[in-house]
């Protein structure tokens, strides 16, 4: 990968401020999700809230990255890694604008579970799958500062993890609703707020993918590990006994 | 996955290469302009050279028409061969591998003649035309063939250089190719045209490649990217890359390509 400056500066000058945007973004991305999942497990509403707010401030640098990207490409006609950032940056800053909507809709919900009966353990469970996915997109965004291949591939394997733990939820929820139909209403929520984190991962997963793209030039082959099987296997039993 | 495609490639590339160019040295008096270049240019492809000036690619085309010959310093080695036929060898004769090899240059120089005269010349002297009729054929051939004939078949017998720059370019295309060769080559065609005569040659050499093979020398990276099939890069007299101009564009493998066409200080 290549290192040395561009002789016309201005064009280093507009690459840095792509660069600087995307990862203020995911910086704020970042504390988007830790925040919303605290909110939830603390019943903060203060918190949410301030989740809630925050989204538009992601929103805001997603547009302003979009309108610098295209003038980069209007103007500078970008090629070979020149045009590799700016097509993965693009990318980028869609996924992680889903994911600060994701993590907003988490907010929402948080306000509303927190006026219903508690579920005893789910929101700490929802707690480390955020976890998980924050760290993941710590660890994606560093691989793309470091140009690190291997760091990304890395990002993308332990997308399994978050799918295998929204599958452990997802029993979870079906058990306590068969148990007492009064936890329905929560349950729902919080199954919202599973997939939901379950999708960040998915989109954590997709920048990891960009990144590659961006270092080696390649989009990774073949499909993406994948652990959740509840769209598949996992059907409402009323005979089964729960585990 | 499949490897098919490579295997397949290498053998295209053995059958329909056009030009093949093995261990080609030049030298100007002491200096070494070319060093070991080997290079397969194909049929009905636009082959784009690329790099900074002095790096050799002018100077690499102009071997292929041995135009170097002209140029007493100048000595030439290794083979290249058109049709698998050196083209250095005695026996061939520089006129006629011209008119197969035709050469556009980078300033238009259309002869102080007449239009018509400025095509019809080289069909006159290879003698392609049995008559008057079959003159004029070649000549309305050529000149549509050059994206010119709308706009000066009512002045075929006014002089060439009273023509814009870029309608004495495409006359000095459409006459390349009056004499029908195989290969065109293109030295900066386009460095003194406007953008629109520009993209008019653009269009042109996009459909000449149904015919012949096209070798274009370019600063523009944007022209090369716009109109070859195929990019060669040369620095310091070595061809450093050379492959599909798409990979060179989006991911090359020399990190000197790579500075090169994104304007790095390499």
């Amino acid at each position: 990968m290549n290192d040395s400056r561009h002789i016309a500066s201005a064009f280093d000058r507009d690459l840095d401020s792509i660069h600087a945007k995307i990862l203020k973004m995911g910086g704020l991305v970042e504390a988007s999700i830790v925040d919303s999942s605290k909110a939830l497990e603390s019943r903060d509403q203060e918190l949410a809230e301030k989740v809630r707010r925050g989204d538009a401030a992601i929103d805001a640098l997603d547009e302003q990255i979009n309108d610098e990207v295209a003038n980069l490409i209007a103007l500078r006609a970008p090629t070979a890694v020149d045009l590799r950032t700016v097509l993965a940056i693009m990318r980028m800053t869609s996924n992680l604008e889903r994911i600060g909507d994701l993590s907003k809709n988490l907010a929402k919900r948080s306000d509303v579970l927190g006026q219903l009966t508690q579920i005893s353990g789910a929101t700490g469970s929802i707690r480390r799958m955020t976890r998980e996915v924050e760290a993941m997109l710590k660890d994606a965004l560093d691989a793309f500062i470091q140009r690190d291949p291997d760091f990304a591939r890395d990002v993308i394997e332990r997308d399994r993890e978050v799918d295998e733990m929204y599958n452990t939820l997802f029993r979870e929820f079906l058990t306590f609703m068969l148990e007492d139909p009064r936890n329905i209403t929560a349950c729902m929520h919080l199954h919202f707020i599973a997939k939901n984190v379950e999708r960040m991962g998915d989109h954590v997963t997709a920048i990891a993918e960009q990144v590659l793209f961006y270092v080696t030039g390649e989009t990774p082959e073949g499909t993406r590990p994948k652990a959740d099987v509840t769209s598949m296997d996992m059907k409402y039993n009323p005979e089964a006994e729960p585990d | 996955m499949y490897d098919a495609p490579k295997s397949l490639e290498t053998t295209l590339d053995q059958k329909t290469a056009k030009i093949t160019a093995r261990d080609v040295q030049v030298h100007y008096g002491d200096n070494h302009a070319i060093k070991d270049v080997n290079v397969n240019i194909e049929a009905n492809t636009v082959t784009a050279f690329i790099g900074p000036s002095g790096c050799g690619k002018s100077t690499f085309l102009r071997c292929i028409n041995r135009m170097n010959d002209t140029i007493d310093i100048c000595r030439v080695q290794g083979e290249i061969l058109l049709d698998g036929e050196d083209i250095n060898d005695k026996r061939v004769d520089p006129v006629q591998l011209r008119a197969k090899v035709g050469m556009v240059f980078q300033k238009p120089n259309p002869f102080p003649k007449s239009i018509y005269d400025n095509i019809a010349y080289g069909p006159r002297i290879h003698g392609l035309a049995k008559n008057k009729a079959d003159l004029d054929a070649i000549v309305e051939k050529s000149l549509r063939r050059g994206a010119i004939w709308e706009e000066v078949k009512d002045r075929l017998h006014a002089s060439g250089t009273g023509l814009s720059g870029g309608q004495q370019q495409r006359l000095c295309i459409a006459r390349a190719i009056a004499t029908e060769p195989e290969v065109l080559l293109m030295d900066e065609p386009c460095s003194a045209l406007d953008p629109i005569a520009t993209a008019q040659v653009e269009e042109l050499i996009d459909e000449l490649r149904q015919q012949y093979s096209v070798v274009i020398v370019t600063h523009s990276m944007q022209q090369a990217a716009r109109v070859s099939q195929r990019t060669a890069f040369f620095h310091l007299g070595n061809l450093v890359e050379f492959g599909d101009t798409v990979k060179i564009f989006t991911n090359p493998e020399d990190s000197r390509t790579e500075s090169y066409i994104t304007g790095r200080i390499g």
